[in-house]
């Protein structure tokens, strides 16, 4: 167990360097370093200017809609028969995600770096939605970048993201997923450094991405814990919340570092199973340390250093990486994290939307999954708060595919 | 002195510039790259940069890409890439090879053991796209201590105080990056590259190797004029890919443009 001081420490990484423990840094090729250094240096003067927390927090409130609610959902936890599940409604959130809170905030940055283009990469399509949305108020021209079996998937939101003006760009190259989409997104970058703003759309990347992300998604955390404060008088039990890169995770765990008994647990996608090596549970599966996309975290890679492809069901969870903080507070005993298979989250997506009328995305559904696993096991005063991390609109398609119905 | 500040120094003697081509092991079967390297050596080359196939190679165009996913098709690792360096050395102890590739596959068979295995097969210079100095501490110290070149790049974007540092980690060569972009992309303005390397010559005496970019004899010859050294790349990994249906035709196919990038340089 990680001591009063280690959590002190702990919540105040990364150090200036990006690192987290062993993890994080910024390995990228040389033509991006100083789009780094000077992104850095803007997020760090504008994200202690009041100024700009004052336009963040408006654009929270009347644009994303903030706070979110936290919902105590007392059908299922007493069905469950066990603790009280409150969930963190980012579901309800403009665009449908906790991704909007960070594409608000990286667009004001690009906004004050004066950025005329924005791009971003893509699984669920939840981010590019997001990403879309804000480059569509502020009048930037945006590309988004998604596998080519994502957007087979996420036909809906490929949609959306033309409606809102972007640029979808089909992602052949390897696995055809998140991954590919951001090695395509990095290409794009190193070749329109100059004008563009690369959006990243979780807490993984080179510094300072997973630093801002965290910061930007940290509202989750910041209202869960005042709300469940005023709401039962006490902190939650347990946090819940699905990792594909793990922004909502981080996002929702952060404000709860140094409040030791609050315990965290981070789901990863388990695919058709750990054990069939066909995952996307980089921290579950125990994966070693290896360098993907700017950063060093676990990372899943064969023995001569190949990444290896990834399974789940989730698109946005899709991915054989996680953000370099998840990999700290894995290493320093601060959360756990566990793995959900796509057949548990499929149930857990039905279960929740029979039970109380929401209907989870397939991402979510994981947390929900694990909130149904772990409930039973705890006492009715005990309380879990599950980031509801987005809605299931976008996974309707897919789930009607399994269900044999063809639209 | 290390093999490739030998070479740099020979061909600064006799006036002439180093012709660096690049390939990507295994591409498009193991067995092509060791005498494709052979040939393109004896078509003029000075320097053979020998890539490491990644299954995410992000600095890359799709040329390059593609050489990846063939190698990596026929499961070439690094360690298989070490052994062609072996291989290739039982008849050549003169030219430099270094690799060029992506830190993963580095980190995962360790830095400490690939600093052993480079020095044993007689590899001389390594180059890490992903892995800028400030992460590089304990690999530098390692490949120092196994006399393995560490070579970085420099790219349009590194500012002047940068460079100084960049070159103070590295040795054997400094690879200046002609373009914004992945390998392959958009032809370069030798202007504008003879103005950045007069920033670099204030701050390194290494010799500089320009690449990205250098596509035929036209471009090659007129890079020659401002830099130490001429990377050439996606060409010839084109001319792989035309041919891998026909492998034997490889090595001389291209060396012939190599051989050609050679007359152009010393003209
Ligand atoms: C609804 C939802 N939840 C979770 C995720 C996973 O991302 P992260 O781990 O960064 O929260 C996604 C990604 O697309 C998503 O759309």
């Amino acid at each position: 167990m990680p001591t009063k001081e280690d959590l002190a420490i702990a919540k105040q990484m990364p150090d200036a360097g990006g690192h987290f423990g062993q993890f994080g840094g910024r390995y990228v090729s040389e033509t991006l370093m100083a789009a780094l250094q000077q992104l850095e240096q803007t997020y760090e003067k504008l994200w202690r200017d009041p100024q700009f927390q004052a336009e963040f927090d408006r654009d929270l409130a009347h644009y994303v809609g903030r706070p979110s609610p936290l919902y105590h959902a007392e059908r299922l936890s007493r069905e469950l028969g066990g603790a009280q599940i409150y969930l963190k409604r980012e579901d309800l959130n403009h665009t449908g995600a906790h991704k909007v809170n960070n594409t608000i905030g990286q667009a004001l940055l690009a906004k004050f770096t004066g950025k005329p283009r924005v791009s971003a990469e893509t699984g669920a399509g939840q981010h590019g939605v997001a990403s879309a949305t804000v480059a569509a108020r502020l009048g930037l021209e945006c590309t988004v970048y998604m596998g080519e079996e994502d957007i087979r998937r996420q036909a809906l939101n490929v949609y959306r993201m033309k409606l809102l003006g972007a640029e979808v760009v089909s992602v052949k190259s390897g696995t055809r997923t998140l991954k590919d989409a951001m090695n395509e997104a990095m290409r794009d970058w190193v070749t329109n450094v100059d004008n563009t703003f690369y959006i990243i759309g979780t807490a993984a990347g080179p510094h300072p991405y997973p630093k801002l992300v965290r910061d930007f998604q940290s509202i989750i955390g910041r209202e869960a814990r005042q709300q469940c404060l005023t709401q039962t008088g006490k902190l939650p039990d347990v946090l819940i919340a699905c990792v594909g890169g793990g922004s909502n995770a981080i996002g929702l765990f952060h404000p709860f570092i140094e409040d030791a008994d609050v315990r965290m647990v981070g789901v990863e996608a388990g695919g058709y199973g750990i054990e069939t090596g066909q995952h996307a549970a980089p921290l579950s599966a125990g994966s070693r340390p290896g360098v993907l996309h700017g950063n060093r975290t676990s990372l899943m890679s064969d023995e001569g250093g190949q990444v290896i492809g990834t399974h789940s069901v989730s698109a946005g969870l899709d991915y054989p990486g996680v953000g370099p903080e998840h990999a700290y507070l894995k290493e320093i005993g601060r959360a756990e994290y566990t793995a959900i298979n796509d057949d548990e989250a499929l149930h857990a997506f039905r279960h929740l939307t029979l039970t109380e009328g929401i209907m989870p995305a397939l991402e979510s559904s994981h947390a929900v999954a694990e909130a149904m696993k772990m409930a039973p096991t705890m006492d009715k005063d005990q309380i879990i708060v599950v980031n509801l991390s987005g809605r299931g609109d976008k996974d309707i398609h897919t789930v009607a595919e399994i269900d044999g119905i063809n639209f | 002195m290390s093999r490739i500040t030998e070479s740099f120094n020979n061909l600064k003697s006799q006036g002439r510039k180093a012709l660096i081509p690049y390939v990507t092991a295994g591409d498009p079967e193991p067995k092509v790259t060791v005498p494709l390297m052979h040939a393109l050596v004896e078509s003029g080359a000075d320097i053979i940069e020998l890539g490491v196939p990644f299954s995410d190679p992000m600095a890359d165009g799709p040329v390059i890409q593609l050489a990846c996913e063939r190698a990596l098709l026929h499961g070439t690792r690094l360690i298989d890439v070490l052994d062609m360096v072996a291989e290739f050395r039982q008849t050549n102890q003169t030219t430099p090879v270094v690799l060029m590739g992506y830190l993963n596959p580095i980190e995962v068979m360790g830095y400490a053991a690939f600093a052993d295995k480079a020095k044993a097969v007689g590899l001389d210079g390594v180059l890490t796209v992903d892995l800028p100095p400030e992460e590089a501490h304990e690999f530098n110290r390692l490949m120092k201590a196994s006399d393995i070149d560490v070579i970085y790049l420099l790219a349009p974007t590194t500012e002047p105080a940068r460079v100084e540092k960049i070159c103070a980690a590295g040795s054997g060569y400094v690879y200046y990056v002609s373009v914004k972009g992945v390998t392959g992309s958009a032809s370069l303005d030798v202007a504008e590259v003879a103005e950045k390397l007069n920033i670099i010559r204030q701050h390194t005496d290494m010799p500089v190797g320009v690449g990205f970019g250098i596509r035929d004899d036209a471009s090659a010859r007129a890079i020659s004029e401002v830099a130490d050294g001429v990377i050439v790349g996606s060409v010839l990994v084109n001319k792989v890919a035309e041919l891998a249906g026909n492998q034997a035709l490889i090595p001389e196919a291209v060396a012939a443009i190599t051989a050609s990038m050679r007359q152009a340089m010393d003209k």
